[in-house]
């Protein structure tokens, strides 16, 4: 079953991200999977996350598959031509993958393989629209395919970057070439939000804000310094700060900690709360705190 | 104009290790405006040459490095130095070194003494910005006379992707303006309409390098 109906149902949407390993060992993201597969209606596997060379995500969705979960593959173009792409997403399809994230991808010079020649024969608009043709059962040149797929087709967004006119009037695209559900950037200022999801008011598809967990201050000020579009606002770099601290005396004096890792839940659970009311649902990305999942949907309550 | 830049020293004493005889090409052109490849740098070369132990035989600039027929014709003209040369260096472009290397004796070894860089515009003396990479389909129409294809670090033609900074620069390097975001700056006053219109993929065959059908000789 793609996320389709579960889009179509009208409840309250959870989805989290597992990344594949840098090497063959996938224990790790398997028991995340079986962590987080009774508690979410999908599972995002990132594609050469962040352009550091790993473990591809269509082996891994296909693996998750056998699991009992519900993956999302995410596609980058900067990788692949169309050539490619398309042969990708029709072999996803005869592994059983039914659900495509389309995006550009982080550029080459930003990951581990600097050198690296960057593709982008597509960007994320044309890839959806080549996908959506897929499902339509043709390629991009309008050949005629033999057996064709029938993807659920997502997208992302950036609420919090500048301009926001050019994102928004990108999104129009990414829905036009045949979005079916949109996964938004990290997002912790509600406000600028609920602002947000005013402008795309118009586009009828079901937008999932982006939780980040935040591990601890010092990630969310690297966020603040280094990922455009993401404010992390002071006052929860604060409480984060206090945990540590908190943690820091626990440890001098012997005692246990749990401070920050007691803040974090808390921070994702009340904004996972603050979504609730505006939009169609949240797209967890624990980056590696799988584990903690659990108890951050238990204290939000959805 | 293209925008080339020396090679350093060691590379080009490697090429010409076993060379004791060099007959120096410059251009007119593009690397004369540059400094790569004009009267004073070829002259540069020719005396750095002979601290290292090598003997000029000539030196002549092409009209420029990169007019096959010119080459011809110059490269006649220098027939007699050219005849006790044992490797031509080429201080041009990749373009002119070709062109030296299809103009002259086959049996003469020719030399790159630059790195071709990219198309440029000549921004003033020694500052050279890439705006356009000649890709055969100009689009430049829809954004605002701000190529998305060259100066976008993707590429993008349908929009910036999330990684536009706040101050409006690539998520690349900060020294980079996100070309997206000066799109959005000069046509912000107006309709934004010609960005909403869905932009089909590129064609490859049109690019530098990828033209599988390009005639020889022809365009």
């Amino acid at each position: 079953m793609s996320l389709r109906p579960i889009l179509q149902s009208g409840k309250f949407i959870v989805t989290g991200e597992v990344g594949p390993p840098k090497g063959t060992d996938l224990s790790h993201v398997l028991e995340e999977t079986k962590l987080l597969t009774p508690l979410v209606d999908a599972i995002n596997v990132t594609d050469i996350q962040a352009a550091a060379m790993r473990l591809g995500s269509m082996a891994t969705c296909h693996l998750m598959k056998d699991l009992g979960a519900e993956p999302v593959l995410q596609m980058v173009t900067r990788d692949r031509n169309r050539l490619a792409l398309q042969s990708d997403l029709l072999s996803a399809w005869a592994l059983g993958i039914e659900n495509v994230l389309c995006l550009t991808g982080d550029h080459p010079i930003l990951g581990d393989h600097r050198a690296a020649k960057p593709v982008y024969d597509l960007d994320s608009v044309q890839l959806l629209a080549a996908a959506k043709g897929l499902n339509e059962g043709h390629d991009m040149m309008g050949n005629e395919l033999e057996g064709k797929p029938d993807f659920c087709l997502g997208a992302v967004v950036s609420p919090g970057a500048t301009p926001l006119e050019l994102q928004i009037l990108k999104l129009e695209k990414k829905v036009a070439a045949g979005a079916e559900f949109i996964q938004t950037q990290a997002v912790y200022d509600v406000n600028m939000f609920a602002e947000f999801m005013n402008k795309v008011s118009h586009l009828k598809v079901p937008i999932l804000a982006g939780v980040v967990v935040l591990k601890n201050a010092g990630m969310a000020r690297y966020m603040n310094a280094n990922v455009a579009g993401v404010t992390v606002p002071d006052d929860l770099i604060k409480r984060l700060s206090a945990a540590g601290a908190a943690d820091k005396q626990a440890k001098e004096e012997g005692k246990k900690g749990g401070n920050v890792v007691a803040a974090s839940i808390e921070i994702a659970a009340q904004l996972i709360r603050d979504f609730k009311p505006l939009c169609r649902g949240v797209h967890i990305m624990p980056l590696g705190w799988g584990h903690h999942v659990p108890k951050i949907l238990e204290a939000a309550a959805v | 104009m293209t925008i080339t830049e020396p090679k350093p020293l060691e590379e080009i004493l490697g090429y010409l290790k076993d060379v004791s005889k060099v007959f120096i090409i410059g251009c007119s052109d593009c690397a004369t405006v540059v400094k790569t490849g004009g009267e004073p740098e070829v002259a540069a070369m020719k005396e750095t040459l002979a601290a290292n132990g090598k003997t000029v035989v000539g030196t002549m600039i092409g009209e420029p490095g990169c007019h096959l027929l010119n080459m011809k014709r110059q490269l006649r003209e220098n027939k007699d130095a050219l005849a006790e040369a044992e490797a031509i260096l080429v201080m041009s472009c990749g373009t002119g070194t070709q062109t030296a290397a299809a103009a002259g004796d086959k049996d003469l070894p020719v030399y790159p003494a630059n790195n071709s860089l990219y198309l440029g515009q000549v921004e003033r003396q020694g500052h050279f910005r890439e705006l356009c990479s000649a890709c055969g389909e100009c689009t430049l129409t829809r954004t605002a006379a701000i190529c998305t294809v060259t100066r976008c670090a993707k590429g993008l033609q349908n929009g910036p992707c999330g990684g536009t900074t706040a101050e409006g620069k690539c998520e690349v390097s900060p020294d980079r303006d996100c070309a997206w975001y000066l799109v959005y700056e000069a046509m912000k006053s107006g309709a934004l309409d010609p960005l909403r219109e869905y932009v089909a993929p590129k064609d490859a065959r049109l690019r530098p390098g990828l033209r599988p059908v390009a005639p020889e000789g022809g365009k």
